[in-house]
Protein backbone atom coordinates (compact mmCIF):
# COMPACT_ATOMS: atom_id res chain seq x y z
CA UNK A 1 0.00 0.00 0.00
CA UNK A 2 1.25 3.86 -0.64
CA UNK A 3 1.77 5.98 2.24
CA UNK A 4 -1.65 8.55 2.00
CA UNK A 5 -2.64 11.97 4.59
CA UNK A 6 -4.63 10.47 7.33
CA UNK A 7 -7.56 12.87 8.63
CA UNK A 8 -9.89 12.33 11.33
CA UNK A 9 -12.37 14.99 11.40
CA UNK A 10 -15.30 15.71 13.80
CA UNK A 11 -17.93 15.71 11.26
CA UNK A 12 -19.51 14.99 8.07
CA UNK A 13 -19.19 18.80 6.45
CA UNK A 14 -15.33 18.90 7.69
CA UNK A 15 -15.03 15.21 5.97
CA UNK A 16 -16.61 16.47 2.64
CA UNK A 17 -14.02 19.38 2.58
CA UNK A 18 -11.30 17.15 3.85
CA UNK A 19 -11.73 14.87 0.62
CA UNK A 20 -12.61 18.53 -1.45
CA UNK A 21 -9.59 19.66 -0.86
CA UNK A 22 -7.23 16.88 -1.17
CA UNK A 23 -5.71 15.61 -4.60
CA UNK A 24 -7.35 12.77 -4.83
CA UNK A 25 -9.01 11.89 -1.30
CA UNK A 26 -11.77 9.16 -0.60
CA UNK A 27 -13.53 8.58 2.41
CA UNK A 28 -12.56 5.62 4.63
CA UNK A 29 -15.27 3.68 6.15
CA UNK A 30 -15.19 -0.02 7.64
CA UNK A 31 -11.91 -0.52 5.18
CA UNK A 32 -13.08 -3.78 4.58
CA UNK A 33 -13.02 -3.40 0.88
CA UNK A 34 -10.99 -0.08 0.38
CA UNK A 35 -8.29 -1.69 2.73
CA UNK A 36 -7.69 -4.49 0.82
CA UNK A 37 -8.17 -2.53 -2.67
CA UNK A 38 -5.22 -0.35 -1.78
CA UNK A 39 -2.78 -3.07 -0.78
CA UNK A 40 -3.25 -3.89 -4.18
CA UNK A 41 -2.38 -0.94 -5.21
CA UNK A 42 -6.31 -1.04 -7.07
CA UNK A 43 -6.62 2.54 -5.42
CA UNK A 44 -3.85 4.71 -4.45
CA UNK A 45 -5.32 7.79 -3.01
CA UNK A 46 -3.11 10.58 -1.74
CA UNK A 47 -5.82 11.26 1.21
CA UNK A 48 -7.61 8.82 3.66
CA UNK A 49 -11.14 10.52 5.42
CA UNK A 50 -11.87 8.85 8.28
CA UNK A 51 -15.59 9.05 8.89
CA UNK A 52 -15.35 7.11 12.37
CA UNK A 53 -15.86 10.19 14.13
CA UNK A 54 -18.49 11.80 12.06
CA UNK A 55 -21.56 10.80 14.39
CA UNK A 56 -22.93 8.71 10.89
CA UNK A 57 -23.72 5.42 12.35
CA UNK A 58 -27.01 4.87 14.34
CA UNK A 59 -30.87 3.42 13.68
CA UNK A 60 -34.24 5.57 14.33
CA UNK A 61 -37.07 4.98 13.06
CA UNK A 62 -39.32 8.05 11.40
CA UNK A 63 -42.70 7.50 10.78
CA UNK A 64 -42.99 4.54 8.19
CA UNK A 65 -39.08 4.76 7.71
CA UNK A 66 -36.20 2.92 9.09
CA UNK A 67 -33.15 5.54 8.72
CA UNK A 68 -29.80 3.97 8.80
CA UNK A 69 -26.79 5.95 9.69
CA UNK A 70 -24.03 5.27 6.53
CA UNK A 71 -21.37 4.20 9.45
CA UNK A 72 -23.92 1.61 10.85
CA UNK A 73 -21.64 -1.73 10.70
CA UNK A 74 -23.49 -4.81 9.30
CA UNK A 75 -23.25 -6.52 12.68
CA UNK A 76 -25.01 -3.38 14.23
CA UNK A 77 -27.82 -3.51 11.64
CA UNK A 78 -27.39 -7.76 12.57
CA UNK A 79 -28.32 -7.15 16.27
CA UNK A 80 -30.62 -4.24 16.20
CA UNK A 81 -33.89 -4.19 18.19
CA UNK A 82 -35.26 -1.74 15.62
CA UNK A 83 -34.18 -3.51 12.30
CA UNK A 84 -35.16 -6.80 13.80
CA UNK A 85 -38.65 -5.81 14.59
CA UNK A 86 -39.42 -3.35 11.65
CA UNK A 87 -37.59 -4.87 9.20
CA UNK A 88 -36.42 -8.43 10.10
CA UNK A 89 -35.24 -9.93 6.60
CA UNK A 90 -32.89 -6.90 6.19
CA UNK A 91 -31.39 -7.99 9.63
CA UNK A 92 -31.17 -11.06 8.59
CA UNK A 93 -29.60 -9.98 5.11
CA UNK A 94 -26.87 -8.06 7.32
CA UNK A 95 -26.00 -11.48 9.44
CA UNK A 96 -24.87 -13.18 6.72
CA UNK A 97 -22.33 -10.95 5.35
CA UNK A 98 -19.15 -12.14 5.30
CA UNK A 99 -17.86 -13.07 8.32
CA UNK A 100 -18.26 -11.97 12.20
CA UNK A 101 -14.98 -9.65 11.84
CA UNK A 102 -15.97 -8.19 8.69
CA UNK A 103 -19.46 -7.68 9.81
CA UNK A 104 -17.80 -5.79 13.08
CA UNK A 105 -16.27 -2.89 10.95
CA UNK A 106 -18.07 -3.27 7.64
CA UNK A 107 -20.85 -0.39 7.30
CA UNK A 108 -23.79 -0.07 5.22
CA UNK A 109 -22.42 2.82 4.04
CA UNK A 110 -19.54 1.91 2.40
CA UNK A 111 -21.35 -1.22 1.13
CA UNK A 112 -23.78 0.87 -0.66
CA UNK A 113 -21.07 3.84 -2.04
CA UNK A 114 -18.98 0.79 -3.28
CA UNK A 115 -21.76 -1.44 -5.39
CA UNK A 116 -19.88 -4.71 -5.59
CA UNK A 117 -22.03 -6.27 -8.05
CA UNK A 118 -21.87 -9.16 -5.69
CA UNK A 119 -22.84 -7.83 -2.09
CA UNK A 120 -25.95 -8.11 -0.17
CA UNK A 121 -27.37 -4.66 0.44
CA UNK A 122 -27.84 -3.20 -2.80
CA UNK A 123 -31.04 -5.90 -3.25
CA UNK A 124 -32.23 -4.66 -0.12
CA UNK A 125 -32.16 -0.96 -1.32
CA UNK A 126 -33.53 -1.92 -4.60
CA UNK A 127 -36.34 -4.49 -3.49
CA UNK A 128 -37.47 -2.35 -0.42
CA UNK A 129 -37.67 1.00 -2.70
CA UNK A 130 -35.01 2.81 0.01
CA UNK A 131 -33.55 6.41 -0.24
CA UNK A 132 -29.65 7.49 -0.20
CA UNK A 133 -29.28 10.29 1.48
CA UNK A 134 -25.81 12.36 0.84
CA UNK A 135 -24.75 15.79 2.00
CA UNK A 136 -26.31 17.27 -0.73
CA UNK A 137 -29.07 15.76 -2.04
CA UNK A 138 -31.38 12.29 -1.80
CA UNK A 139 -31.37 9.59 -4.48
CA UNK A 140 -33.51 6.65 -5.04
CA UNK A 141 -32.19 3.09 -5.26
CA UNK A 142 -32.91 2.61 -8.33
CA UNK A 143 -31.25 6.00 -9.79
CA UNK A 144 -28.33 4.65 -7.38
CA UNK A 145 -27.00 1.95 -9.03
CA UNK A 146 -25.75 2.84 -12.50
CA UNK A 147 -23.68 -0.34 -12.99
CA UNK A 148 -20.94 -2.46 -11.97
CA UNK A 149 -19.00 -1.06 -9.06
CA UNK A 150 -20.69 2.51 -10.21
CA UNK A 151 -23.27 4.59 -8.75
CA UNK A 152 -25.00 7.97 -8.91
CA UNK A 153 -22.55 9.72 -6.31
CA UNK A 154 -20.67 12.61 -7.91
CA UNK A 155 -16.86 13.14 -7.03
CA UNK A 156 -16.78 13.88 -3.44
CA UNK A 157 -20.33 13.35 -2.30
CA UNK A 158 -20.87 11.47 1.09
CA UNK A 159 -23.86 9.30 2.11
CA UNK A 160 -24.80 10.18 5.35
CA UNK A 161 -27.83 7.67 5.39
CA UNK A 162 -30.21 5.06 4.32
CA UNK A 163 -33.94 5.14 4.76
CA UNK A 164 -35.78 1.93 4.33
CA UNK A 165 -39.35 2.24 3.90
CA UNK A 166 -41.44 -0.81 5.99
CA UNK A 167 -42.23 -3.34 4.20
CA UNK A 168 -45.35 -5.90 4.42
CA UNK A 169 -42.81 -8.37 4.86
CA UNK A 170 -39.79 -9.29 3.15
CA UNK A 171 -36.99 -11.84 2.87
CA UNK A 172 -33.08 -12.27 1.47
CA UNK A 173 -32.10 -15.29 0.45
CA UNK A 174 -28.44 -15.80 -1.45
CA UNK A 175 -26.59 -18.84 -2.68
CA UNK A 176 -22.74 -17.91 -1.39
CA UNK A 177 -19.63 -18.19 -3.07
CA UNK A 178 -18.00 -21.24 -0.83
CA UNK A 179 -14.86 -18.95 -0.92
CA UNK A 180 -15.32 -15.67 -0.95
CA UNK A 181 -19.35 -15.67 0.54
CA UNK A 182 -20.15 -12.85 -1.73
CA UNK A 183 -23.50 -13.65 -3.47
CA UNK A 184 -23.24 -16.31 -6.59
CA UNK A 185 -26.82 -15.00 -6.85
CA UNK A 186 -28.86 -13.52 -3.95
CA UNK A 187 -32.84 -12.21 -3.69
CA UNK A 188 -34.85 -10.24 -1.83
CA UNK A 189 -38.44 -10.17 -1.87
CA UNK A 190 -40.61 -7.72 -0.57
CA UNK A 191 -44.20 -7.02 -0.46
CA UNK A 192 -44.58 -3.16 -0.30
CA UNK A 193 -47.12 -0.93 -0.68
CA UNK A 194 -45.94 -0.33 -4.02
CA UNK A 195 -46.83 -4.33 -5.10
CA UNK A 196 -44.12 -7.32 -4.90
CA UNK A 197 -40.48 -5.82 -5.87
CA UNK A 198 -37.94 -8.39 -6.73
CA UNK A 199 -34.21 -7.52 -6.74
CA UNK A 200 -30.95 -10.06 -7.89
CA UNK A 201 -27.93 -9.40 -6.85
CA UNK A 202 -24.69 -11.58 -7.75
CA UNK A 203 -26.26 -12.50 -11.10
CA UNK A 204 -26.81 -9.30 -13.35
CA UNK A 205 -23.56 -7.77 -15.77
CA UNK A 206 -24.76 -4.35 -14.73
CA UNK A 207 -25.11 -4.90 -10.67
CA UNK A 208 -28.17 -5.22 -9.09
CA UNK A 209 -31.36 -4.94 -10.76
CA UNK A 210 -35.18 -6.05 -10.46
CA UNK A 211 -36.50 -9.36 -11.95
CA UNK A 212 -39.81 -8.07 -13.82
CA UNK A 213 -40.81 -11.70 -14.58
CA UNK A 214 -40.82 -12.91 -11.08
CA UNK A 215 -42.50 -9.73 -10.15
CA UNK A 216 -45.45 -10.71 -12.12
CA UNK A 217 -45.64 -13.57 -11.42
CA UNK A 218 -45.62 -13.14 -7.66
CA UNK A 219 -48.59 -10.08 -8.19
CA UNK A 220 -50.35 -13.02 -9.74
CA UNK A 221 -49.87 -15.50 -7.22
CA UNK A 222 -47.77 -14.61 -4.07
CA UNK A 223 -45.99 -18.35 -3.91
CA UNK A 224 -42.75 -20.03 -3.85
CA UNK A 225 -43.96 -22.14 -6.53
CA UNK A 226 -44.77 -18.91 -8.96
CA UNK A 227 -41.41 -17.56 -8.50
CA UNK A 228 -39.75 -20.78 -9.37
CA UNK A 229 -42.02 -21.06 -12.29
CA UNK A 230 -41.46 -17.93 -13.50
CA UNK A 231 -38.71 -18.36 -16.37
CA UNK A 232 -35.64 -15.98 -16.03
CA UNK A 233 -34.04 -15.29 -18.98
CA UNK A 234 -30.20 -15.83 -18.67
CA UNK A 235 -29.65 -12.32 -21.17
CA UNK A 236 -27.58 -9.97 -19.41
CA UNK A 237 -26.31 -11.80 -16.76
CA UNK A 238 -22.45 -13.05 -15.56
CA UNK A 239 -20.93 -16.20 -16.82
CA UNK A 240 -17.12 -16.84 -15.33
CA UNK A 241 -15.63 -19.40 -13.28
CA UNK A 242 -18.18 -19.54 -10.57
CA UNK A 243 -21.22 -20.33 -12.41
CA UNK A 244 -22.52 -19.86 -16.21
CA UNK A 245 -25.04 -17.22 -17.25
CA UNK A 246 -27.53 -20.35 -17.36
CA UNK A 247 -27.12 -21.61 -14.16
CA UNK A 248 -27.21 -18.21 -12.69
CA UNK A 249 -30.89 -17.91 -14.06
CA UNK A 250 -31.67 -21.01 -12.89
CA UNK A 251 -30.59 -19.78 -9.10
CA UNK A 252 -32.47 -16.68 -9.11
CA UNK A 253 -35.58 -18.32 -9.52
CA UNK A 254 -34.52 -21.11 -6.38
CA UNK A 255 -33.58 -18.33 -4.29
CA UNK A 256 -36.51 -16.47 -5.10
CA UNK A 257 -38.65 -19.10 -4.14
CA UNK A 258 -37.50 -19.47 -0.86
CA UNK A 259 -36.93 -16.08 -0.02
CA UNK A 260 -40.81 -16.20 -0.76
CA UNK A 261 -41.38 -19.07 1.59
CA UNK A 262 -39.24 -17.19 4.13
CA UNK A 263 -41.46 -13.97 4.13
CA UNK B 1 4.66 11.09 10.60
CA UNK B 2 1.36 10.77 12.69
CA UNK B 3 1.41 10.01 16.66
CA UNK B 4 -0.58 7.04 18.04
CA UNK B 5 -1.76 6.31 21.67
CA UNK B 6 -4.00 3.31 22.25
CA UNK B 7 -4.28 0.69 25.21
CA UNK B 8 -3.03 -2.61 24.38
CA UNK B 9 -3.67 -5.71 26.68
CA UNK B 10 -4.05 -3.39 29.34
CA UNK B 11 -1.40 -1.04 28.92
CA UNK B 12 -1.02 2.40 27.44
CA UNK B 13 1.33 2.50 24.64
CA UNK B 14 1.99 5.32 22.05
CA UNK B 15 4.17 5.31 18.92
CA UNK B 16 4.77 7.35 15.63
CA UNK B 17 4.04 5.79 12.76
CA UNK B 18 3.10 5.64 8.50
CA UNK B 19 -0.64 6.64 7.76
CA UNK B 20 -0.21 3.24 5.86
CA UNK B 21 0.94 1.15 8.28
CA UNK B 22 -1.72 -1.24 9.59
CA UNK B 23 -2.83 -2.51 13.50
CA UNK B 24 -0.82 -6.14 12.46
CA UNK B 25 2.23 -4.24 11.92
CA UNK B 26 1.94 -1.80 14.71
CA UNK B 27 1.42 -4.71 16.93
CA UNK B 28 4.27 -6.93 15.56
CA UNK B 29 6.81 -4.55 14.90
CA UNK B 30 6.27 -1.65 17.03
CA UNK B 31 5.43 -3.39 20.41
CA UNK B 32 7.18 -6.95 19.30
CA UNK B 33 3.74 -8.92 20.48
CA UNK B 34 4.48 -11.50 17.55
CA UNK B 35 1.71 -13.82 19.02
CA UNK B 36 -0.72 -11.83 16.62
CA UNK B 37 -0.06 -13.75 12.78
CA UNK B 38 -0.68 -12.83 9.35
CA UNK B 39 -1.88 -15.83 7.00
CA UNK B 40 -2.89 -13.95 4.02
CA UNK B 41 -2.85 -10.52 4.41
CA UNK B 42 -5.96 -10.51 2.01
CA UNK B 43 -8.52 -10.04 4.75
CA UNK B 44 -9.64 -13.97 4.20
CA UNK B 45 -7.76 -16.46 7.00
CA UNK B 46 -8.29 -14.62 10.56
CA UNK B 47 -4.86 -14.99 11.53
CA UNK B 48 -4.74 -11.34 12.59
CA UNK B 49 -7.38 -11.32 14.99
CA UNK B 50 -7.72 -9.21 17.88
CA UNK B 51 -10.48 -7.68 20.01
CA UNK B 52 -10.89 -4.19 19.47
CA UNK B 53 -13.18 -2.18 22.15
CA UNK B 54 -14.25 -5.78 22.67
CA UNK B 55 -15.10 -7.01 19.26
CA UNK B 56 -13.19 -9.65 17.63
CA UNK B 57 -11.56 -7.51 14.01
CA UNK B 58 -8.69 -8.71 11.31
CA UNK B 59 -5.91 -6.44 12.50
CA UNK B 60 -4.55 -6.58 8.76
CA UNK B 61 -7.88 -5.14 7.45
CA UNK B 62 -7.39 -1.74 10.09
CA UNK B 63 -4.85 0.64 9.81
CA UNK B 64 -3.38 1.07 13.15
CA UNK B 65 -4.62 4.70 13.19
CA UNK B 66 -8.18 3.37 13.39
CA UNK B 67 -7.52 1.85 16.58
CA UNK B 68 -6.63 5.37 18.32
CA UNK B 69 -7.75 5.45 21.43
CA UNK B 70 -9.01 1.83 21.68
CA UNK B 71 -8.86 -0.71 23.83
CA UNK B 72 -6.69 -3.64 21.85
CA UNK B 73 -6.61 -7.41 23.56
CA UNK B 74 -4.26 -9.87 21.52
CA UNK B 75 -3.75 -13.58 22.47
CA UNK B 76 -0.68 -12.06 24.31
CA UNK B 77 -3.13 -10.63 26.64
CA UNK B 78 -5.70 -13.48 27.62
CA UNK B 79 -4.09 -15.17 30.47
CA UNK B 80 -3.34 -14.73 33.75
CA UNK B 81 -0.45 -14.63 34.75
CA UNK B 82 0.40 -18.87 34.92
CA UNK B 83 -3.50 -19.24 34.59
CA UNK B 84 -4.61 -19.65 30.70
CA UNK B 85 -7.75 -17.98 29.79
CA UNK B 86 -10.61 -21.12 29.45
CA UNK B 87 -10.58 -20.93 25.87
CA UNK B 88 -6.61 -21.73 25.27
CA UNK B 89 -7.13 -24.22 28.11
CA UNK B 90 -9.73 -25.94 26.51
CA UNK B 91 -8.03 -25.85 22.94
CA UNK B 92 -5.03 -27.43 24.81
CA UNK B 93 -7.05 -30.15 26.29
CA UNK B 94 -9.08 -30.95 23.25
CA UNK B 95 -6.03 -30.83 20.69
CA UNK B 96 -7.53 -28.13 19.22
CA UNK B 97 -4.66 -26.71 17.12
CA UNK B 98 -1.97 -29.03 14.96
CA UNK B 99 1.24 -26.10 13.80
CA UNK B 100 -0.43 -23.55 15.50
CA UNK B 101 -0.68 -21.09 13.01
CA UNK B 102 -4.22 -20.32 13.03
CA UNK B 103 -4.62 -20.44 16.66
CA UNK B 104 -4.49 -17.57 17.91
CA UNK B 105 -6.83 -15.77 15.74
CA UNK B 106 -9.31 -18.97 16.13
CA UNK B 107 -8.34 -18.25 20.29
CA UNK B 108 -9.60 -14.50 20.05
CA UNK B 109 -12.69 -15.24 17.21
CA UNK B 110 -13.99 -17.90 19.51
CA UNK B 111 -14.15 -15.35 22.70
CA UNK B 112 -15.62 -12.96 20.87
CA UNK B 113 -18.48 -16.00 19.75
CA UNK B 114 -18.97 -16.91 23.05
CA UNK B 115 -19.38 -13.74 24.70
CA UNK B 116 -22.03 -13.02 22.09
CA UNK B 117 -23.72 -16.19 22.40
CA UNK B 118 -22.67 -18.15 25.62
CA UNK B 119 -24.35 -20.86 24.36
CA UNK B 120 -23.64 -22.17 20.85
CA UNK B 121 -24.76 -25.37 18.90
CA UNK B 122 -21.70 -26.90 16.95
CA UNK B 123 -23.55 -25.13 14.01
CA UNK B 124 -23.42 -21.97 15.24
CA UNK B 125 -20.02 -22.59 15.96
CA UNK B 126 -18.89 -23.61 12.44
CA UNK B 127 -20.45 -20.73 11.38
CA UNK B 128 -19.42 -18.20 13.65
CA UNK B 129 -15.73 -19.23 12.71
CA UNK B 130 -16.71 -18.84 9.31
CA UNK B 131 -13.30 -15.87 8.85
CA UNK B 132 -11.28 -18.01 10.61
CA UNK B 133 -9.35 -20.95 8.16
CA UNK B 134 -7.25 -23.42 9.82
CA UNK B 135 -5.11 -25.86 7.24
CA UNK B 136 -4.05 -28.42 9.59
CA UNK B 137 -6.68 -29.82 11.99
CA UNK B 138 -10.19 -30.50 9.85
CA UNK B 139 -11.90 -27.70 12.73
CA UNK B 140 -13.37 -30.75 14.56
CA UNK B 141 -10.91 -30.72 17.51
CA UNK B 142 -11.75 -26.51 17.21
CA UNK B 143 -15.33 -27.01 17.47
CA UNK B 144 -15.33 -29.29 20.39
CA UNK B 145 -12.72 -26.86 21.92
CA UNK B 146 -15.10 -24.17 21.57
CA UNK B 147 -18.13 -25.98 22.89
CA UNK B 148 -15.62 -26.64 25.98
CA UNK B 149 -14.76 -23.41 26.47
CA UNK B 150 -18.19 -21.77 26.27
CA UNK B 151 -19.16 -24.79 29.57
CA UNK B 152 -16.74 -23.45 31.05
CA UNK B 153 -16.95 -20.00 30.45
CA UNK B 154 -20.42 -20.23 31.70
CA UNK B 155 -20.09 -21.76 35.02
C1 LIG C 1 -13.63 -11.48 3.71
C2 LIG C 1 -14.70 -10.53 3.23
C3 LIG C 1 -15.96 -11.03 2.92
C4 LIG C 1 -16.97 -10.16 2.51
N1 LIG C 1 -18.19 -10.71 2.20
C5 LIG C 1 -19.19 -9.90 1.80
C6 LIG C 1 -20.49 -10.42 1.51
O1 LIG C 1 -20.76 -11.62 1.66
N2 LIG C 1 -21.45 -9.55 1.11
C7 LIG C 1 -21.22 -8.21 0.99
O2 LIG C 1 -22.13 -7.48 0.62
N3 LIG C 1 -20.01 -7.68 1.26
C8 LIG C 1 -19.00 -8.50 1.66
N4 LIG C 1 -17.77 -7.94 1.95
C9 LIG C 1 -17.58 -6.48 1.80
C10 LIG C 1 -17.95 -5.76 3.11
O3 LIG C 1 -19.35 -5.80 3.28
C11 LIG C 1 -17.47 -4.30 3.13
O4 LIG C 1 -17.62 -3.92 4.46
C12 LIG C 1 -18.22 -3.31 2.29
O5 LIG C 1 -18.28 -3.67 0.96
C13 LIG C 1 -17.54 -1.94 2.32
O6 LIG C 1 -17.86 -1.30 3.48
P1 LIG C 1 -16.76 -0.57 4.35
O7 LIG C 1 -17.49 0.13 5.42
O8 LIG C 1 -15.75 -1.55 4.77
O9 LIG C 1 -16.21 0.51 3.32
P2 LIG C 1 -14.74 0.97 2.90
O10 LIG C 1 -13.95 -0.21 2.49
O11 LIG C 1 -14.17 1.84 3.95
O12 LIG C 1 -15.10 1.87 1.64
C14 LIG C 1 -15.57 1.31 0.42
C15 LIG C 1 -15.77 2.43 -0.62
O13 LIG C 1 -16.89 3.23 -0.29
C16 LIG C 1 -16.51 4.60 -0.10
N5 LIG C 1 -17.31 5.08 1.02
C17 LIG C 1 -17.35 4.52 2.27
N6 LIG C 1 -18.27 5.16 3.04
C18 LIG C 1 -18.80 6.15 2.26
C19 LIG C 1 -19.81 7.14 2.49
N7 LIG C 1 -20.45 7.24 3.66
N8 LIG C 1 -20.11 7.98 1.46
C20 LIG C 1 -19.49 7.87 0.27
N9 LIG C 1 -18.54 6.94 -0.01
C21 LIG C 1 -18.21 6.10 0.97
C22 LIG C 1 -15.03 4.57 0.15
O14 LIG C 1 -14.41 5.77 -0.23
C23 LIG C 1 -14.59 3.40 -0.70
O15 LIG C 1 -14.46 3.79 -2.04
C24 LIG C 1 -16.72 -8.77 2.39
C25 LIG C 1 -15.47 -8.26 2.70
C26 LIG C 1 -14.46 -9.12 3.13
C27 LIG C 1 -13.12 -8.55 3.47
S1 LIG D 1 -3.82 -12.12 7.81
FE1 LIG D 1 -5.58 -10.96 8.28
S2 LIG D 1 -7.17 -12.18 7.53
FE2 LIG D 1 -5.41 -13.34 6.94
S1 LIG E 1 -3.34 -25.63 13.39
FE1 LIG E 1 -2.18 -25.33 11.60
S2 LIG E 1 -3.36 -23.85 10.53
FE2 LIG E 1 -4.65 -24.39 12.15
Amino acid sequence: MYDFNYHKPSSSNAAASAVAGADDGKFLAGGQTLLPTMKQRLAMPSDLVDLAGCDLSGVRVDGDNLVIGAMTTHDAVATSAEVQAHIPGLAALAAGIGDQQVRNRGTIGGSVANNDPAADYPAACLALGATIHTDRRTITAEDFFTGMFDTALDEGELITAIAFPKPAACAYQKFPNPASRYALVGVMVAKTGGGVRVAVTGAGENGVFRAAEIEAALGANFSADAAAGAAVSADGLNSDLHASAEYRAHLVGVMASRAVAAC
Amino acid sequence: MPNLSMTVNGKAVQGEVEARTLLVQFLRENLDLTGTHVGCDTSQCGACVVHVNGAAMKSCTMLAMQAEGAEVTTIEGLADGDTLHPMQEAFRNNHGLQCGFCTPGMVMSAIDLVNRNPNPSEEEIRDGLEGNICRCTGYHNIVKSVAEAARVMGS
